[in-house]
């Protein structure tokens, strides 16, 4: 091979490599943007029962009391033995339009003050993005001290645009000790 | 026929009669009908499916066989030359496409009955633990957990093997026939996933998370099914068992569970008020272990790979409270929490035994009241 | 370099240096392609050897060698070597050697890398072999890896599996660039596109992938790591992440992967086949196409391994549609091959024997996972044996016997002496009743409702389980009469000629056997 040539076939390689090595370093991007890709695909269609962040009731909302929906509430305790974590009611019969108000009661069994954070999961996850919260424990971290007990807050209403053939839903609600992860732990925003 | 081929052919006959006699009698070589109108419609499905792909393979195998019969080198000893046609490639493209079409059309009509949730009858809230099921009955207030009960021993080779080995719990899910029941699943830890084949349902239980499934099931009977997701070293051992009662038989025990688990919460309570003597602590102790902790701690407290030798350990001869502490809450996110799983007198009656067995002489003595102490605080 | 220097250093490279040095510093890509080819017959050994293990206690109900730690330990070890180590370095293995020689180059594009890319495995797996070994024992959730099992519930090595799984991840990416620039620069001129051999262009389109989602698995093992020692909540429920989400990411890199693994061998057999049927591959083309409308499509299928995790409606009509549609390119490929033997001129030495195996049962496979697409079954399948069978029919009669016909037919161009045809087609035959006897009863324990990943299992399905275990002992013990009959050729044996297939026509087939060290180090003429 002659010198210009071999010159050349070392160039276009390179070239070649570069793009590959662009290409891969994209991918690892790509990776790690499917993170929060992720996470506004499923915040936009609700689908895997996450609910949306805080909203607020429009002053002209109407109730709808043409049609009933019931919802169940599930308290899933992340430490059973260490708290106690309970609904107040168990279900409730709903109207969309209307706002309801309900409470879960947690109690710190431990001597340790602990931080806590719920984590709320809707099924149909076609109807997560149809239940709004005007208030829920669930949007932020909650210190609980040694023996502390507290019942904490949902205020939630349901779309008027509520799928007219889902007539039972169920809120659950996973409690979670986050003690001392407070600072790296991601942001959770619903 | 010379005698030669005449005896082989006798000879293989006797043999497929033979072995279909001894596999056809116990072996279930297809997917179930089921009990469910759903189940039936997957069996229909997957009979179709079978039949195209069958089909399909004895064309073209078929093709495949006839060639290096036909075209062999010493029958067919020049090649011909054509290497290409676009209308075979079309054709050969299209007829599988519609094929596929025809599939997705009845496939789509039975995936959107299997993922009608509504209008449920009775609604059960399923978790799957490691390693075990916790049913819930959200309309009472019925909630129970669901272990294997094969014995170890049957399992070691020990024992003989029952009927329902490693198919078999110690409180099944109770449901109502005719009734449509919706499942609401998720987890306590990792992923598991709850499947019983006759119904055709498998749902992932993931932690943090609800899943939805149904089903109808249109005849009493007890169906079984298991774990299907890898959920560490006793996935292998958390089976379903599900008894479908009559409408009648269903209000019965629903109203018998509620009774029970008040006697047994009255039990319990008597028990941990009460003294136990250590003849008692230590027969029940033995029964406890044998039965929850033996799996992992090993028979003789020599423990396994991850899991501590109780046996000589610092925690079984050191201080009582720790050894309560590590049995009520668990440690690691290896060892569970029993606390609320057995009895308060179940765990001083564990406790008790593994610190008077094998080589742990502590000598001390639990009692239920001890523990309901260390269990109402930290 | 001068011209003279150049000519200089190709009479110094006549002899071949010797010893220890030689392989370690190696840039020559038929030394590469043998360590590679080496490298992964051991791992198939190691991986094999897991699996004889598993199937040992699987023989019978009960818990007999293993408690379910080991087991799930040895099932994972044995998916992870087998994938990672025996068959993506084989294929890479049958790159190096075969691709500079099928398109006329003298070697690598980039021969320094290639050394890397070969050396980093053994590093990668030596750390990956200690982890069993580790306190906490080694990784026990299956090849897959599935949050949180691997990530809050896994013991201390799994950091060091991650670590491993980097490392194999930068050795395929530049293995696989390697493979691209080679092949867009160094191709002998007149050898356009639409002449290189159909190995060549599956190798290429393999390349694409594999840069396109190693990246892809390096970040959700990162993730992972992050998430189990630096507070980050990915995966985690507590911190508002998502299990699923792991299974999303794990299985965008997943699936383009097992087309990574398969697409090669479809390339060998687009080799051999024609080669004994003495008649062009049919359809040549479209054959082209196809591969590349599989590699395109495997983007998009990624949650067919995730219909039971709760997906809405919509998801999963479409990707079961979209995995249906893989069918259609993969049809036409095989019924290609069909078309290439049908009224051809055929013999059935060894590596057509191999060849032909692999269409058929591949086939197989390749049906069972359009079953598997269709979401309403997949609840019944999902997770069983029934799984278990479809993806070791495409991944041992499939890859691994592509393999074989690949060795087979390649064998008298590396070593220079024939192959024993009788102990070949031994080996084959025996391979091919144990592989079956291994495998197709799993589709039935499989549709009877055995889960996967079980040490111990109930009592109607022993039968199958059995079978599966007699079959495994058999294709085990069986694999080591192909190393008996590699050394034994390596050794010596009938002089093999340049081209001992007189059905054969591409480029390596003009030059000596055994290849010389150096070859085409002036590009040859292409018509």
């Amino acid at each position: 091979m002659s010198l210009e040539n071999e010159k050349t076939l070392k160039q276009k390689n390179r070239k070649i490599l570069f793009r590959l090595v662009v290409v891969a370093v994209g991918m690892i991007g790509f990776s790690f943007a499917l993170v929060p890709l992720y996470n506004v695909f499923c915040s936009v269609t609700g689908i895997n029962g996450k609910t949306g962040g805080q909203t607020t009731a429009s002053a002209s909302m109407q109730e709808d009391d043409s049609r009933d929906i019931s919802i169940e509430f599930i308290a899933m305790n992340g430490k059973e033995g260490e708290l106690e974590f309970r609904p107040r009611n168990n279900r409730m019969e709903l109207h969309p339009g209307k706002i309801y108000s309900t409470e879960f009661y947690v109690k710190n069994l431990t001597n340790k003050a602990v931080v806590l954070q719920a984590v709320p999961s809707i099924s149909p996850g076609s109807v997560a993005l149809m239940l709004h919260k005007t208030e829920c424990f669930c949007f932020t971290q909650q210190p609980l001290a040694a023996g502390e007990e507290k019942w904490m807050p949902v205020h939630f209403f349901l779309d008027s645009e509520f799928p007219k053939d889902i007539q039972k839903m169920t809120l659950q609600y996973t409690l979670y000790d986050i003690t001392g992860k407070g600072e790296f732990g991601k942001v959770v925003s619903n | 026929m010379t005698l030669v081929k005449k005896l082989s052919l006798a000879c293989m006959t006797l043999l497929a009669f033979l072995s279909s006699q001894a596999v056809l009698a116990t072996d279930q070589f297809n997917l179930t009908q089921g009990a469910t109108k759903t189940s039936h419609e997957v069996y229909d499905l997957h009979m179709l499916v079978v039949k195209v792909c069958i089909s399909i393979a004895v064309v073209v195998f078929g093709t495949m066989f006839l060639s290096m019969f036909l075209h062999r080198k010493s029958k067919h000893p020049v090649p011909a030359k054509f290497s290409h046609s676009t209308l075979v490639e079309i054709i050969w493209t299209t007829i599988p496409f519609l094929i596929l079409v025809g599939l997705a059309i009845p496939a789509t009509q039975t995936l959107i009955h299997i993922e009608d949730n509504s209008k449920s009858d009775v609604d059960i809230l399923i978790t799957g633990y490691q390693w075990k099921w916790q049913y819930k009955y959200l309309a009472e207030d019925i909630s129970f957990f669901s272990s294997l009960s094969t014995p170890q021993s049957q399992i070691n080779g020990e024992e003989e093997k029952g009927e329902h080995y490693l198919l078999e719990v110690d409180k099944p899910l109770v449901i109502p026939v005719g009734k449509k029941v919706r499942f609401l699943v998720t987890s306590k830890d990792v992923i598991h996933s709850w499947f019983v084949p006759a119904f055709a349902v498998k749902q992932d239980a993931v932690p943090g998370f609800i899943n939805e499934a149904w089903t109808l099931v249109d005849k009493p009977g007890i169906y079984r099914g298991q774990c299907a997701e890898l959920c560490g070293k006793d996935h292998g051992f958390m089976p379903i068992v599900v008894e479908v009662k009559s409408a009648a038989e269903y209000d019965a025990w629903i109203s018998e569970q509620k009774i029970a688990m008040e006697e047994a919460k009255a039990a319990a309570a008597a028990a941990a008020a009460s003294s136990w003597s250590k003849e008692d602590l230590m027969a029940k102790g033995k029964e406890v272990y044998d039965g929850k902790c033996a799996a992992c701690h090993m028979p003789n407290g020599e423990g396994n790979g991850p899991f501590p030798a109780l046996a000589g350990s610092k925690v079984a001869n050191g201080l009582a409270e720790e050894h309560i502490n590590v049995v009520l809450y668990g440690r690691n996110n290896t060892m569970p929490a029993w606390k609320g799983v057995i009895t308060d007198a179940e765990i001083a009656a564990v406790i008790t035994y593994e610190r008077n067995s094998w080589s742990n002489k502590a000598g001390d003595v639990i009692q239920p009241a001890q523990v309901a102490a260390m269990s109402n605080q930290q | 370099m001068s011209t003279v220097e150049m000519t200089a250093d190709h009479d110094h490279h006549d002899h071949k240096p010797t010893g220890i040095t030689r392989w370690l510093f190696t840039t020559n890509h038929k030394d590469i392609g043998t360590m590679y080819l080496l490298f992964s017959l051991l791992m198939l050994f190691i991986g094999g050897a897991f699996a004889m293990i598993i199937r040992l206690e699987l023989f019978q109900p009960g818990l007999q060698f293993l408690d379910p730690i080991h087991f799930n330990q040895i099932t994972t070890m044995h998916g992870l070597i087998m994938v990672f180590g025996a068959v993506m370095p084989g294929m890479v293995g049958f790159a190096n050697w075969m691709i500079p020689m099928m398109i006329g180059a003298p070697d690598m594009a980039l021969p320094r890398m290639n050394n890397w890319s070969f050396w980093l495995l053994p590093v990668a797996f030596s750390i990956m072999m200690m982890t069993p070994f580790m306190d906490g024992g080694g990784p026990a959730f299956g090849w897959t890896f599935y949050a949180p099992l691997s990530t809050t519930f896994a013991p201390k090595s799994t950091d060091f599996f991650i670590f491993s799984v980097h490392i194999m991840g930068i050795s395929s990416i530049m293995g696989a660039i390697n493979v691209v620039v080679t092949i867009m620069n160094l191709r002998a001129p007149g050898m356009t596109y639409m002449k290189m051999p159909l190995f060549v262009w599956t190798w290429f389109i393999t390349a694409f992938l594999l840069i396109a989602v190693m990246p892809v698995l390096a970040s959700v093992v990162t993730m992972m790591l992050t998430d189990r020692n630096f507070g980050t909540s990915f995966f985690e429920a507590s911190g508002g992440g998502d299990p699923v989400m792991f299974q999303h990411i794990f299985w965008f890199f997943g699936h383009p992967e097992v087309y990574i693994m398969i697409l090669p061998s479809f390339g060998l057999a687009s080799a051999v086949i024609p080669t004994f049927a003495r008649k062009k591959l049919f359809g040549y083309s479209s054959m082209v196409y196809a591969t590349g409308s599989i590699a395109g499509l495997s983007f998009l299928v990624w949650m067919h391994h995730m219909f039971t995790t709760g997906m809405p409606l919509f998801s999963e009509l479409f990707f079961m549609y979209a995995t249906m549609i893989i069918a259609v390119p993969t049809g036409v490929k095989i019924f290609n091959w069909v078309a290439t033997m049908w009224q051809g001129s055929m013999t059935f030495e060894t590596p057509m024997l191999f060849a032909i195996a692999f269409v058929i049962l591949f086939t197989v496979g390749g049906l069972s996972g359009v079953m598997m697409a269709m979401a309403p079954l997949d609840s019944q399948y999902h997770d069983t044996y029934f799984i278990v069978a479809h993806f070791h029919y495409v991944l041992f009669p499939g890859a691994v016997f592509g393999g074989f016909a690949g060795a087979y037919y390649w064998l008298p161009k590396w070593t220079g002496h024939m192959y024993s045809e009788g102990l070949g087609k031994t080996h084959f035959w025996l391979s091919m009743i144990f592989v079956n006897m291994t495998f197709f009863p799993m589709h039935f324990s499989g549709l009877a409702g055995m889960p996967r990943r079980i040490p111990d299992y109930s009592q109607q399905f022993a039968d199958f389980n059995m079978w599966s275990s007699l079959g495994a002992f058999g294709l085990g013990l069986t694999q080591l009469l192909f190393v008996f009959l590699l050394i034994k050729t390596i050794r010596g044996g009938k002089a093999a000629p340049a081209k001992p297939w007189d059905g054969a026509d591409t480029l390596e087939w003009t030059v000596p056997s055994p290849a010389p060290y150096h070859t085409f180090s002036t590009p040859p003429k292409i018509d």
